[in-house]
């Protein structure tokens, strides 16, 4: 149960300073081991004795998996970034700040700054839910179990999914994750057969695929970095996080987009938001309903409804449809949070 | 090792939450040696299957070239049934496997499927058919212990043939009954705890302890359907079978079979008034001992 004991169970440490030595470790450990990244999620499962792994593969001395590179034989290709480099190397990078601010904009509202210093752009993307009954030990269908207590009649979901639940109703809390699925960017993992680079929006997963993972990281597998290509590089992004306490708190939703226009008309624009559900999504169907249309209120208005068509509110979280619609309004129109208005 | 995975819930009881997942395992082997044995016993151990004297020759001179065997809607249940059933195998047990889709939808859905065409068949084999054929009798039981004794030397008389299901037959739609009641009960109870369009979500439906017993007693039906699938698939495809599993697509058996295996004494067969027909849909007009048509399968 959630009992904060503090004294971790002993577990055999492993402190590569390769890739290589880090994956094969992960490979020889399988299901046992853990990967420690920058330990702001880590540190809650090992004290709290929930997660009691035999061995964890810390890869804070692998030196090439942190920084940020540019990509392409003249360097305008796009960039990659290491999956150790950490939320404030993100946001005070000239290049990230200068062509690819909507990442900036969404690591910058991170928790912290003492957690942005330490937590890391892979641990970020690949940190676990932080629905309470998860993380408090329960037997819940998410840790192998077969309830979801959080949905049900007096479960406390405020937080909760309104897209997508099957069974669980846990969400994702990243808030880097939706900029990076705008941004189009693609993430290297290092499996046990080779290099694998999957779509952001890939990455991610849901119950009705796999209950007990966020992300399709195997056993043996090793997120090494996020590559964004210059494709989106210098558009009009939009990124905004509503939370309970501005200073420090994870989303209840967040919204990202990368828009191209041309004149007023949308030419091309990819958005995502997350906390609605257990993956970060895409809204394809936006996207599409809005290409080539006028750029202006009507337009998010009809972007904002298309978004929450199907939406399921729970118990206490009737919210966030109307959080949601006024989310994409704003992220598809590109208004600025004080200009915008708001439609219950 | 343990055959069920238990959990401490929010109130500290120890409460079962499904069955050991290796148990998939323990089934798809058991089934694959079963075969292994059977196919091997079959090559190298097995005598002669020995029967009881024939018939008369006035009763097999009637028995038609096609016996009929099971209707078009018996057939019809048969196939709806293994497809939802072999549905629901792949689709509750591939995901443990790691190969990973969006199972549970399909997964209700055959469930219901199944659930349907099960109730369909008890009723329909209740009021329409020989509802008795498939379980065991009096002569199976005394012909299994002619067998048993004759296998180990001992003296005995031959065993007469078999009526229209032999006793292995009967005996493995028991324990498909068995298997399959205890996955559709669970099951339609399980789905209170999923959204679907039946009725309203009611996770508090049952106490933890009687749900996690819900989802070992799905879990332990479950891999018992796997082992109990791969045989039947493993007999269905046996050569010397063949004919039955034909007779599960055409609705027939040839007579040479039939006369080989069965005793029309036990299995009577309808036959048609001109015993050259070679049509089971020719009309019927006779019946060898005036007993009913059986045909629960």
């Amino acid at each position: 149960m959630a009992v904060i004991r503090d004294v971790m169970a002993a577990f055999e440490l492993y402190q590569p300073t390769s890739v290589d030595d880090a994956q094969r470790l992960l490979e020889k450990h399988g299901p046992d081991a853990w990967v420690l990244a920058g330990g702001l999620d880590s540190f809650d499962w090992l004290k709290d004795r929930i997660r009691k792994p035999k061995a964890v593969v810390d890869l804070s001395g692998i030196e090439e998996l942190r920084g940020v590179r540019t990509t392409g034989s003249n360097g305008n290709d796009g960039i990659e970034i290491g999956a150790m480099t950490t939320l404030t190397e993100v946001v005070n990078h000239p290049i990230i700040k200068q062509k690819y601010g909507l990442l900036a904009q969404s690591a910058e509202v991170v928790a912290s700054p003492q957690i942005r210093n330490q937590g890391t752009i892979g641990g970020n993307v690949s940190q676990d839910t932080r629905c309470w009954y998860y993380r408090g030990g329960w037997p819940c269908y998410r840790a192998g179990g077969n309830i979801c207590y959080a949905d049900t009649p007096e479960g406390r979901n405020r937080e909760h999914a309104i897209l997508h639940a099957d069974r669980c109703v846990a969400v994702n809390p990243s808030d880097s994750a939706p900029a990076l699925i705008a941004l189009d960017a693609k993430f290297v993992i290092r499996t046990p057969k080779g290099e694998r680079v999957v779509d952001a929006e890939d990455y991610f997963i849901g119950p009705e695929i796999d209950i007990t993972r966020l992300h399709i990281l195997q056993p043996g597998d090793l997120l090494t970095a996020v590559r964004i290509p210059s494709t989106w590089a210098g558009a009009q992004f939009y990124f905004e996080k509503v939370r309970d306490r501005n200073v420090w708190d994870f989303p209840l939703l967040n919204v990202a987009s990368a828009t191209v226009t041309s004149g007023d008309t949308i030419e091309r624009i990819r958005i995502a938001v997350n906390g609605a559900a257990a993956r970060p999504l895409r809204l394809k169907a936006v996207e599409d309903a809005v290409r080539g249309k006028p750029r202006n209120a009507a337009t998010g208005e009809m972007a904002g409804r298309l978004a929450v068509q199907g939406a399921v509110p729970l118990q206490f979280n009737a919210y966030k449809i109307p959080l949601m619609r006024n989310l994409v309004k704003r992220a598809v129109v590109g208004i600025r949070v004080e200009e915008a208005t708001w439609t219950s | 090792m343990d055959f069920i995975t238990w959990a401490t819930n929010p109130w500290g009881q120890n409460v079962p939450i499904h069955t050991a997942w290796f148990l998939i395992w323990v089934a798809v082997i058991a089934g694959l040696l079963f075969l292994i044995a059977h196919a091997t016993w079959l090559r190298y151990f097995a005598k002669e299957k020995e029967f009881a004297s024939d018939a008369s020759a006035e009763v097999i001179a009637r028995i038609p070239k096609h016996v009929p065997r099971h209707s078009l809607v018996a057939r019809m249940f048969h196939w709806i049934m293994a497809a939802s059933m072999l549905t629901l195998l792949f689709t509750a047990f591939l995901p443990k496997v790691r190969i990973q889709f969006n199972w549970v939808t399909y997964h209700w859905i055959a469930g219901v499927v199944l659930t349907i065409s099960v109730l369909f068949h008890v009723i329909h084999a209740s009021f329409w058919l020989d509802f008795w054929s498939i379980w065991p009798d009096r002569t199976d039981v005394e012909d299994a212990c002619r067998r048993v004794r004759r296998f180990f030397g001992m003296s005995a008389l031959p065993p007469r043939r078999f009526a229209k299901y032999p006793l292995e037959n009967k005996l493995f739609h028991g324990v498909i009954i068995l298997c399959g009641l205890s996955v559709i009960l669970t099951g339609v109870i399980m789905m209170f705890r999923v959204r679907t369009s039946f009725f309203p979500r009611n996770p508090y439906l049952l106490g933890d302890m009687t749900w996690g017993l819900m989802y070992v007693l799905h879990g332990l039906g479950g891999v018992g359907l796997i082992a109990l699938v791969t045989m039947h698939v493993y007999f269905g495809l046996r050569p010397e079978k063949l004919p039955i599993t034909k007779s599960m697509i055409f609705g027939w058996m040839n007579r040479d079979f039939y006369l080989q295996e069965h005793d029309p004494k036990r299995w009577v067969v309808e036959t048609p008034s001109s015993s050259t027909s070679n049509s089971p849909s020719s009309s019927i007009s006779n019946r060898i001992e005036g007993r009913g048509l059986t045909d629960a399968g």
